[in-house]
């Protein structure tokens, strides 16, 4: 087991001394870890969670409003809400979870941070978010009360707002089991302090709080992660000593055999490749159905752009976003990779990660799993402090994650269900105050989400599950009705609901009749993955059908009440001229070459 | 594209946040680096002998400092 032992330091006694004995106290109640932290990596963490008490604290003041609760009072500049934009979906789950994919299948794991984000991330900016901003809709659920009318709002508001908050408690649950594998700390005290402090800067803070939290994390992220892939670099001798290692490995059979650094090459067919895809799924399933339902219709994600002072903030906001997006491997998918030749056992031989399956089944063995190969690089090169970083990252990433959810949900359901369905003409104050005691709530019924995913396991994969059967329905209905004059509220209607049980029926035959995988994802040899994508594309794709054969039997709406909601019906407002370089097509078409030179470099 | 926003001067800008916490980060893993240095206890961790903490320490002050002051409370 690589586990590090730490010196004790004068240097970090003298700094945080007097905090580092009861917090250790505390913290012993956990089983043995990965990490060691000394007291300076405690100081660090312990000086972020003052850093986000301060944040909600100074923020109460600037959240009386409604519009400044639940919509950071429509003033982010275009960076904070872009940072904010990709922060939101940068969760350590992620990163983790991802290092461990490029580890297990190389860099096919980058699809879902280039091909299943940039290609969303600029639609959104560029052809999506004029529509969005200029209705001024508090959400997605509620453009489609606008375009449809209460019946599809009520769907989508119901099914976010619950699937939301178990993600939530679901996030909650996974940050607190990381924190027991990696700092041995209890369970317990990792989700009773992570939801005091998410449940104090979202309730006092409100949207604008959770921002902050986002780009303070985001910053965060790349000064306690971005080291570790410089020395795993140093270390193997560059992108070229990496291949060559890798390469080598494979040959003495330490490593399975497969093409780790290429990405389109092993695509051609479902058996190719590791993951089990095939290109189609990638580009319709990944690189539209999901990845588009995701960035475009998400309001978790959606919601931080709708904060931008101006459209043209709000147009550039994604943009920005992508790039950073773009870069995200760098620290995600090049660990992981770097992890297949560096690790080492204690005795010098190459460390060999295995499936979660394996390590619970061999307690003792000192094995460890492939979601655990970031935790164990940071450990690798990172000293006292520059763990702690590390280490405050990854909580960061668990809190910003939840705040996001929890912030989303009390928009939602203020806006979209308290208020049509509750109580429709209350005062301003009031609805902030219903959405600081959502916030609350949300929290509350996360720790009872994440208690009871603890007392079943098996419930994660289906709250999982559950999610995807919404994002690929909502963006029928959404794209649907911003680009067809003609679409009906009954159409909207009867197109999501379809849609979603489509969805539904898919993922129950597959479990069912497991052969039914060769129909639902075209292939015997599909994997979990690629089932994903596949099932997203049929969803889609009835949702579009139901949507276009009902709205044909029913009136379309007068034009005059489609402006600001569908494209040919709005009149955009003219922006003023700027030069090239803060003009935000400049900026989608340098992202485009961007990310085609990428393709084309790890093609 | 630019990092700049115009914020009352009563306010204080997430920058400003940012900068502080980078400020206090630097600070207190240069110190460590400084101190490992000077008195050549290494940590045992892989490549000690580059002193990450020194120059990474150094960047993340640095940066902190230039946030801190480019959006301290009060600048219009």
């Amino acid at each position: 087991m690589a586990v590090i032992e730490m010196h004790g330091l004068a240097l970090a006694s003298i700094v945080s001394g007097a905090l580092a004995s009861p917090v250790r106290l505390l913290l012993a109640l956990g089983s043995p870890s990965l990490a060691h932290l000394s007291p300076l990596d405690l100081a660090v963490i312990a000086i972020y969670f003052v850093m986000v008490i301060w944040i909600g604290f100074y923020l109460k003041n600037k959240s009386n409003t409604s519009e400044e609760f639940f919509m950071a009072g429509r003033e982010m500049t275009a960076w904070i809400a872009g940072l904010s934009f990709v922060s939101a979906n940068l969760g350590s789950l992620e990163l983790m979870g991802w290092a461990g994919s490029a580890y297990q299948y190389g860099i096919l794991a980058a699809h879902w941070y280039w091909v299943g984000a940039i290609p969303a991330m600029l639609f959104l900016g560029m052809v999506m978010m004029p529509f969005y901003y200029v209705c001024k809709t508090h959400s997605v659920p509620g453009y489609l009360k606008m375009r449809f009318g209460p019946g599809s709002s009520i769907v989508s508001a119901f099914s976010f707002a619950f699937m939301t908050i178990l993600m939530s408690g679901v996030n909650m649950f996974a940050m607190a089991e990381v924190m027991k594998v990696v700092l041995g700390w209890d369970l317990n005290f990792s989700i009773i302090v992570s939801s005091v402090a998410v449940a104090a800067y979202v309730a006092l803070g409100g949207l604008r709080g959770a921002i902050f939290n986002e780009v303070l994390q985001f910053v965060l992220i790349w000064g306690g992660a971005l080291l570790v892939p410089i020395l795993g670099l140093i270390e193997a001798g560059g992108w070229n000593g990496l291949k060559a290692k890798i390469a080598h490995n494979m040959a003495v059979g330490a490593i399975p055999s497969g093409d780790y650094t290429h990405m389109w090459r092993s695509m051609g067919h479902f058996q190719d490749n590791p993951m089990g895809v095939h290109w189609t799924g990638i580009i319709f399933g990944l690189g539209f159905a999901i990845s588009f339902g995701y960035w475009t219709t998400d309001f978790l994600v959606v919601q931080r752009v709708l904060a931008a002072n101006s459209l043209r903030s709000a147009r550039m906001a994604p943009i920005i976003g992508s790039f950073f997006k773009m870069a995200v491997p760098f620290i995600v998918i090049l660990p992981g990779l770097l992890g297949l030749v560096v690790l080492q056992n204690g005795d010098g031989s190459l460390m060999k990660l295995v499936g979660e399956d394996i390590v619970k089944a061999n307690p003792g063995a000192g094995l460890h799993s492939y979601n655990e190969v970031l935790p164990l690089m940071l450990v690798r090169y990172c000293s006292p402090g520059l763990l702690g970083l590390g280490i405050t990252a990854l909580i960061a990433g668990f809190m910003s994650g939840m705040a996001g959810n929890v912030s989303a949900f009390s928009a939602v359901w203020t806006y979209d269900i308290y208020q049509p369905l509750i109580n429709k003409k209350a005062r301003d104050e009031h609805y902030v105050a219903v959405g600081r005691w959502a916030t609350i709530l949300g929290v509350i019924i996360s720790i009872g989400t994440a208690y009871l995913v603890m007392s079943a396991h098996g419930i994660m994969d289906y709250v999982q599950a559950l999610f995807s059967f919404f994002i690929a329905p909502l963006l029928g209905a959404v794209l649907m009705g911003m680009f067809w004059k003609r679409a009906t509220a009954a159409g909207g209607f009867w197109g999501l609901l379809t849609g979603t049980l489509t969805s539904v029926g898919l993922f129950a035959w597959v479990k069912i009749d497991p052969s039914a995988l060769k129909y639902v994802a075209l292939s015997p040899y599909a994997k979990d993955l690629a089932e994903d994508m596949y099932r997203a594309l049929w969803s889609l794709s009835v949702t579009f059908i139901v949507i276009f054969v009902v709205s044909l039997f029913g009136k379309p709406r007068p034009i005059a009440e489609l402006d600001g909601l569908v494209y040919g019906a709005t009149k955009i407002p003219k922006q003023d001229p700027v030069p090239f370089y803060k003009n935000e097509w400049y900026w989608a078409f340098l992202a485009i070459a961007v990310f085609l030179g990428l393709q084309i470099t790890f093609w | 594209m630019t990092a700049n926003q115009s914020i009352p001067s009563d306010e204080i800008s997430i920058w400003f946040f940012i900068g502080v916490l980078l400020t206090i980060y630097g600070a207190l893993i240069l110190g460590y680096g400084i101190w490992e240095l000077i008195t050549g206890n290494l940590a045992n961790v892989v490549l000690a002998k580059l002193h990450a903490p020194v120059w990474w320490g150094a960047m993340m002050l640095v940066l902190g400092l230039l946030y801190g002051i480019r959006f301290r409370p009060g600048k219009a």
